[in-house]
Formats: structure tokens, C-alpha cells, sequence
């Protein structure tokens, strides 16, 4: 019985080796996640994530802009609140106080814009995951949004 | 363990030889070394072809990739889908509605890809329904039925929903000739001669939207229209319908509607129709027909009735239609990519007539005539003829185009499919398939850019070809190769419901349309809940509206109190997620009707009776996260005398509730 296993699957995988042309033939998936699944990438950056924001183009004013964090605040009321508290407490997901203190800004808009593969590279997250076990799930934020709700959590944390 | 063992690998063993003798004698040449590196698509890659097939007696309308024959959905058109809750949620149900009222199920046959200048262009694909007379246009950036019309005059709407080369028209013509609506149709059977008449509706479809309107019907003999291919190219503006029994046999038509050495097919100039339409020749007769529309801003679909149609009749305006004979009962009529050969197929003929568009034009100006069918002059057969194909097989059904000159006809009778020149006339090859072939597909082959390279072919009965499932046997597609001179079986795979027609287009066409997520800024559902701060439960009389919210992984609210017996409850519930592939469902114990899958930022809404009091979970259906198990609520359901205040609540926090008297 062993003997014949072994012998299907050896069967199997000079099957596998056939379909050399396939690639040529099937059409590119576009979807296709280009990441690597590997969870410790050197060239990945803790301070800022994955994405587009940087220091430069965020370029945040040590005030508060309160419109903007009043706009943040209806942002996060549809797409946010349902998981996230605004103390230190948990829900879904860990509670926002003191969230702008711990993340540098970048990071932050790099996260809520671009979750899915900082969830898979990021060892802070990789360790939150680990409580929360549902991940982040990406709520198709534009920028503006996200820079709102960036706001909201600034003033959230006492910046004024 | 390993004689039990050896004797299954003995019984296969002697249960493929047996077989096997039973087989066609060319199966061993049918399927080639290659064939499985040929329809191999890796895990992860994408096919290079969408391909919709109608689901038949399901209802509904299948999608395969090429050449995997991956299944990859099942859209729900005009049977209802619980899984879905197509025809359950309050939003769905209006779509099927009709004439009869709602109605669940249906037959479709044929599936036509939207076309501008002749070449598909991946915007919508169409359906038929034959029990019920409709026509259903899907939408291929959500992959959703986006409307369905009725027929008026109609009965079996078998020759549909074919198309112009621009997509202006959607045709079907009725299968069954009937009474019309508007006359009285208490009558004798056996008067078919003088009361049946067969209707041809040709539906515009706006350019834009894509939104269907009945242009106006023909009014034609009574006798059974079949299937049907628009002109392209030169014979644009012109539309060919073959039709049998024009005998106008009323009973055993399986005898008496095979009398005739030759039927007909109906050549109509819609150009002159149009001419006539605008002239005011046609009459509005009354009638009553369903229009359901799918309101993409409120998620919700609507129905109206029309209450009157135009009908041109072509006893009296006598140059719209012309008949062609062609031998035995005419089945399918299909028209090559240059637009000047049309291929009759009669289906007990051993001959495939194929007609000549010009020498058509020329027979009708110089009047070439052979007599007239009830008012419809008959071109002379020898006139509109460009030659045979002699002994091709038996009884051919369908043909379809590759992009060399070469057509490609299914034989029901022989079960093969065989491939000839259009110019020459000749036969090329012929393959066996298993068994009884119906219609066939080439990718774009009834268009005028065909993309050839694989033909499928639907068959009827499947037998032995796959493990036995009891007396129901699945249909089934087998896949060829056709890019050489010899067609090549590279797979087969069982479909869904009987398969008739199918389209095929090339893959980008289609995906750089595909719609992701509904925005939920756009979303304009009345019962839309903007988040979970405007989670809340409203009564109205003995209507309760809970506003309900699902984000991975809670329902917001998930504890309601003060519902009370003789309560109508609605859930509307809005998906708030934003991300690809992230759908909620929502199912309660006892529910009548089905369960609600929402798709994020989409509102859908179910209504539940409660048939008695106590508490009534309800739960997430669609597995969303780790903490999916953990997605569920509860229902408190109290006598209709109770002075339970009606609440919701969500992690002990009441959520705002009303009460609107």
C-alpha cells in the first residue's frame, strides 16, 4: 500500500512536470499579490511600513487643524468605530489612545490605507494579531480620509 | 487490505476495457498525449477566455474560465438562488415579477455577448427565458442581473436573445405561435390556422445604460420560430429566423410538423421595419408585460407594468420579411463573420444548405418569388443558394466560426461535430463527441472578429463518461482545440442545467470592468445604515425595521427585545466592510425564505414573521474571520400583548431604537 502511494506520487509529480507551457497560454492575474510571504524582510522599515506616505509628504503641523480632526471624527464613526474605541480600551482592535504616540505619523497613514501587507511584515502588528485575531480589515480609505482620521487621533492624544 | 486492493485495480482495469469496446472506434485518436498540458491553467493564473453558459431548465447562467473549465460562479438570472438570496430579499424579488406575478423559476437557453461593430465587447451578456417569454441583461462589471423584460405575444421564447452587430436590438421570436394577448384566446385549438400568430420582438437597448425597451413586434405567420442570427457587415440591417411546422400542425407536431420537404427561414429587413415604425405604420395594441430594473443607487430592484406594444404586421407591410426555404425542419441559423453566408441546419436534413446574402438581394429585387406564405413572399430556393454541404453527418443543429473561413456544425443525430470550408464547401475533419452534441461555441464565433483557438461543444447526454450519480445525469461541455487543421478533444467537464447556447470572450475584456466593492458613500438604500452609531430598530405599526450593521466579525445590533407576534421584522443589513472579498451573510432560525449574503457596502433587507415567542438566534453564514463562529446574535420574540419595550443593543450599549406610531 505504501509502496503504491509512493509510486502515485512520484506518477503525480512527473505529471506536474509536464505543464511547462501552461504559463504561456494562461492569462496574467492582475489580483495576484506581489509580495513575498516572508515575515522578516530586511528592507522592511518599522518606523514608516509599506506604502506611500513618508515624512516629507505628510509634512503635519504641530497644531491642530480641528476641522480636519472633525471631518477624521465622521470618518471613523462609519468605518472605524465599529472596532476601535478612542481610550486605551479593546474591542475589535486596540483602543486609539495614545496611538500618536507610539506610531510615527507615516506609519499610521501607511497602515490605515495599506493594511495587508504591513499585517503580514510588521512584527508589532504580527505581535497585535496574535490578541485580536481578526486582522485589519482595509477600508478603502482615501487619502484624505485617512489624513482626517490622522487628525482626529492627534487631537484624540491631546494636540491642540 | 492488498488483495481488496489488487482486486479494485482488476475491476477498473476490466470495467475500462469494457467500456472502452462500447466506445466510437477513433477514441483512441481523440484524446491526445498532450491534451492535459493543453487545458492546463496553473493554481494562481488566471484562463484566457470568461466563457457564460446557459444553465437550461436551472434558470440560471454559468461562468467557466477557458481552458481550465473552472466553474467560477453561477449568476442567478430567472430562477430564484436561496444561497444568494436571489427572489428572497426584499431588494430581488421585484425582478422576477411578471405578467403571472412572481415567478421562480425558468428555462434559459441562449446567452448572447454584448457586440459594437460586430466584435464583443464585454459590457453585458443576454439570456432568454423559454417557459415564461423574457430576456435578462447581466451586468458584467458586478456579474448581477441587471433587468429582465417580458414578452407580450409570446410563448416559448426560444429564438433569442440574439443581437445587431451595434447591440441596438435584442431579438426573440416565440417559439410557439399563440392567440395574441389582446384577442380573445378562448377558443378552439384546432383553429390554429386562422387565430395563432407567431410575434418577433425586437428590444432596443439604450447605448449608454444598456436599458431595454420593446421597440416593436412583427406580426408573422403562425408557425414555430426557432433560432435566429442578426446580418453583419454587408447584411447589417437585416435578421434571420429559421422556423418548422409551417405545416401549422396543432398536435403530434413530432409527425405533422414534418410533413414539408422544406420550412423556412425568415429573412426580415429591421431597417424597413425601423422606415415603417417612423412612418407610423405600426398599431399600438394593448398588452401587459413586466419591466424589473435593477436600481444600482438604491441597491434595490423595481418592476413596472406596460400596458401597450407597437406591432407592425406583416401582412400588410410586405416588404419587411422574406421566406428562404431550407430542407427538414430548420434548427439552427447562423450567419459567417463576413456577414454574406448564412448556414440553415435542418435538423433531419443530411444536407447543410448555405445562402448567399447577395444572391438573396438579388432574388428580392428582380422579384425571383415562388409562390407566397400567408402574405410573406418565398424567394425561390435555387435563387438565394450558394451551394451544400453534401453528406456532412446527420442531423445538423449548429455552426459556428473560427476566423479562417472555416465553420464548424454540431450533429445531434452522428454526435460529432464537423468542420468545413464556407467558400469550398468541403469537409475538413470530424470529431466524436460524447454524446448527442447540441449547440457548439467558438470564442466570438458568431461575431465578426471570431478569436477561434478552442470550440466547445455542449452535449445532452453524458452516460458513461463520469461516475454514475444514480438515474440524473449531469450535461456536459468537452473542449477542443481547433488550432490546427485537426480538432483535438482536450477536456470534458460537467456543466450546470442542460447547456444550450454559450459565448466566450478573451479574459481583460472582461476584468478591467470588474466593479469590487460597492462604495458606501454611494450607497442609497432607504434603510442604509451609515455606521454603527446609526444602528437602531423603528417600529411602525406592527412593521419592525432594524437597522443592522456586519463588520468582521459582530452584527451591531446583535441583541433585540419587544418584538411581539404578528410582528413583520425587516433586517436591513449593511455590510461595512470596503475591501474585495469580504461578504457577510445573514441567516435566523426559522426563516421561511433564505438566508442574505452582502457584499460590502451593500444593503440587502429580509423579512421574517415570527411563528412563535421565545428567543431566535441569528448568525453570519459566510465565513469571515477567525472570530466568524463568534458572529451571531439573539431575538427576543414576546406574546402580542407584552409590555416588553422594544430595544437593541450591542455589547450592553443600547443602540437607538424608535417607535414610530
Amino acid at each position: 500500500m505504501k509502496q503504491l502511494f509512493i509510486l502515485f506520487c512520484f506518477i503525480s509529480l512527473i505529471m506536474a512536470c509536464g505543464g511547462k507551457t501552461a504559463d504561456t497560454k494562461s492569462g496574467t492575474n492582475p489580483y495576484a499579490s506581489t509580495e513575498p510571504a516572508a515575515t522578516t524582510n530586511p528592507t522592511y522599515d518599522p518606523n514608516r511600513g509599506i506604502g506611500k506616505w513618508t515624512p516629507e509628504n505628510l509634512s503635519l503641523t504641530p497644531t491642530l487643524d480641528a476641522a480636519m480632526a472633525d471631518s477624521g471624527l465622521k470618518v471613523r464613526e462609519v468605518k472605524c468605530a465599529s472596532c476601535h474605541k478612542i481610550t486605551s480600551e479593546r474591542l475589535v482592535g486596540p483602543g486609539w489612545k495614545g496611538v500618536t504616540q507610539r506610531r510615527k505619523p507615516e506609519w499610521i497613514m501607511n497602515f490605515i490605507t495599506n493594511p495587508d501587507p504591513m499585517i503580514s511584515k510588521d512584527p508589532v502588528v504580527q505581535a497585535q494579531l496574535e490578541l485580536c485575531l481578526v486582522r485589519m480589515p482595509n477600508q478603502n480609505l482615501s487619502d484624505v480620509e485617512a489624513r482626517q482620521i490622522l487628525e482626529f487621533m492627534r487631537k484624540n492624544d491631546g494636540v491642540q | 487490505m492488498k488483495n481488496r486492493l489488487l482486486n479494485i485495480v482488476i475491476a477498473v482495469a476490466a470495467i475500462t476495457l469494457f467500456i472502452s469496446s462500447c466506445k466510437p472506434k477513433n477514441l483512441g485518436s481523440a484524446v491526445s498525449g498532450d491534451a492535459a498540458s493543453k487545458a492546463y491553467v496553473a493554481p494562481g493564473h488566471y484562463d484566457e477566455f470568461y466563457n457564460f453558459v446557459s444553465g437550461g431548465f436551472s434558470g440560471q447562467m454559468s461562468v467557466y474560465g477557458l481552458p481550465s473549465g473552472r466553474l467560477l460562479r453561477v449568476i442567478p438570472v430567472f430562477s430564484v438562488d436561496p444561497e444568494k438570496g436571489w427572489g428572497y430579499s426584499e431588494e430581488t424579488k421585484p425582478m422576477l415579477n411578471t405578467s403571472h406575478g412572481f415567478v421562480p423559476w425558468d428555462d434559459l437557453h441562449h446567452v448572447e455577448l454584448s457586440q459594437t461593430n460586430g466584435e464583443v465587447d464585454g459590457r453585458w451578456v443576454f439570456g432568454n427565458a423559454n417557459n415564461t417569454p423574457r430576456v435578462a441583461r447581466i451586468d458584467l462589471t458586478t456579474f448581477r442581473t441587471a433587468e429582465i423584460i417580458e414578452l407580450p405575444n409570446s410563448a416559448g421564447n426560444h429564438s433569442s436573445p440574439f443581437i445587431t452587430e451595434n447591440t441596438e436590438y435584442v431579438v426573440a421570436g416565440t417559439r410557439f405561435s399563440v392567440p395574441p394577448d389582446n384577442d380573445n384566446g378562448d377558443i378552439p385549438i384546432n383553429t390554429y390556422k386562422e387565430n395563432f400568430k407567431g410575434h418577433i420582438s425586437f428590444i432596443a437597448v439604450d447605448k449608454e445604460t444598456g436599458h431595454m425597451s420593446i421597440s416593436f413586434q412583427l406580426r408573422c405567420p403562425g408557425v414555430n420560430f426557432d433560432l435566429s442570427h442578426a446580418g453583419k457587415g454587408p447584411s447589417h440591417g437585416w435578421f434571420f429566423f429559421s422556423c418548422y411546422n409551417t405545416e401549422q400542425a396543432n398536435t403530434l407536431l413530432e409527425v405533422n410538423a414534418s410533413q414539408k420537404d422544406k420550412d423556412f427561414i425568415m429573412a426580415v429587413n429591421w431597417k424597413k421595419a425601423e422606415e415603417y415604425v417612423k412612418a407610423g405604420k405600426g398599431k399600438k395594441i394593448p398588452a401587459q408585460y413586466s419591466h424589473s430594473m435593477w436600481d444600482e443607487k438604491t441597491n434595490s430592484g423595481k418592476s413596472e407594468m406596460i400596458k401597450e406594444v407597437l406591432v407592425l404586421d406583416t401582412k400588410e407591410l410586405t416588404d419587411i420579411c422574406y421566406m428562404i426555404p431550407c430542407p427538414k425542419s430548420p434548427h439552427g441559423c447562423d450567419v459567417d463573420p463576413t456577414g454574406e453566408y448564412i448556414v440553415g441546419s435542418g435538423k433531419l436534413a443530411a444536407l447543410i444548405p448555405v445562402f448567399s446574402f447577395t444572391k438573396l438581394q438579388d432574388a428580392i429585387a428582380k422579384k425571383d418569388f415562388d409562390g407566397v406564405y400567408d402574405g410573406i413572399n418565398v424567394v425561390k430556393y435555387e435563387s438565394a443558394l450558394y451551394g451544400e454541404v453534401q453528406k456532412p453527418g446527420l442531423g445538423p443543429l449548429h455552426t459556428e466560426f473560427d476566423a479562417n473561413g472555416n465553420a464548424y456544425t454540431s450533429f445531434f443525430v452522428s454526435s460529432e461535430v464537423v468542420k468545413w470550408n464556407i467558400k469550398d464547401l468541403k469537409v475538413l475533419d470530424r470529431v466524436p463527441t460524447y454524446y448527442s452534441v447540441g449547440h457548439l461555441m467558438v470564442p466570438g464565433g458568431d461575431s465578426r472578429k471570431p478569436f477561434g483557438k478552442y470550440l466547445v461543444a455542449y452535449n445532452k447526454i453524458t452516460k458513461d463518461r463520469y461516475l454514475p450519480t444514480g438515474p440524473e445525469l449531469s450535461q456536459s461541455a468537452q473542449l477542443f482545440d481547433i488550432s490546427g487543421d485537426k480538432m483535438q478533444l482536450i477536456l470534458d467537464y460537467p456543466t450546470i442545467g442542460e447547456p444550450h447556447y454559450a459565448q466566450a470572450a478573451p479574459a481583460d475584456l472582461i476584468t478591467k470592468n470588474q466593479l469590487k466593492i460597492f462604495k458606501m458613500a454611494d450607497n442609497g438604500h432607504p434603510y442604509f445604515t451609515n455606521g454603527e452609531k446609526e444602528a437602531k430598530v423603528v417600529r411602525e405599526g406592527n412593521k419592525v425595521h432594524v437597522y443592522m450593521t456586519t463588520i468582521r466579525s459582530h452584527f451591531a445590533p446583535d441583541n433585540i427585545e419587544g418584538i411581539k407576534m404578528g410582528d413583520d421584522v425587516y433586517f436591513h443589513v449593511t455590510n461595512l466592510e470596503q475591501d474585495w472579498d469580504v461578504p457577510h451573510g445573514f441567516a435566523i432560525k426559522g426563516a421561511v425564505n433564505a438566508e442574505l449574503l452582502i457584499m460590502p457596502g451593500e444593503t440587502m433587507t429580509l423579512r421574517w414573521t415570527p411563528d412563535k415567542t421565545g428567543i431566535f438566534p441569528f448568525y453570519c453564514t459566510d465565513f469571515c474571520s477567525a472570530l466568524h463562529q463568534e458572529m451571531q446574535g439573539y431575538i427576543r420574540v414576546s406574546p402580542a400583548n407584552s409590555n416588553v419595550p422594544l430595544t437593541s443593543s450591542l455589547g450592553g450599549k443600547i443602540s437607538g431604537s424608535a417607535d414610530v406610531e
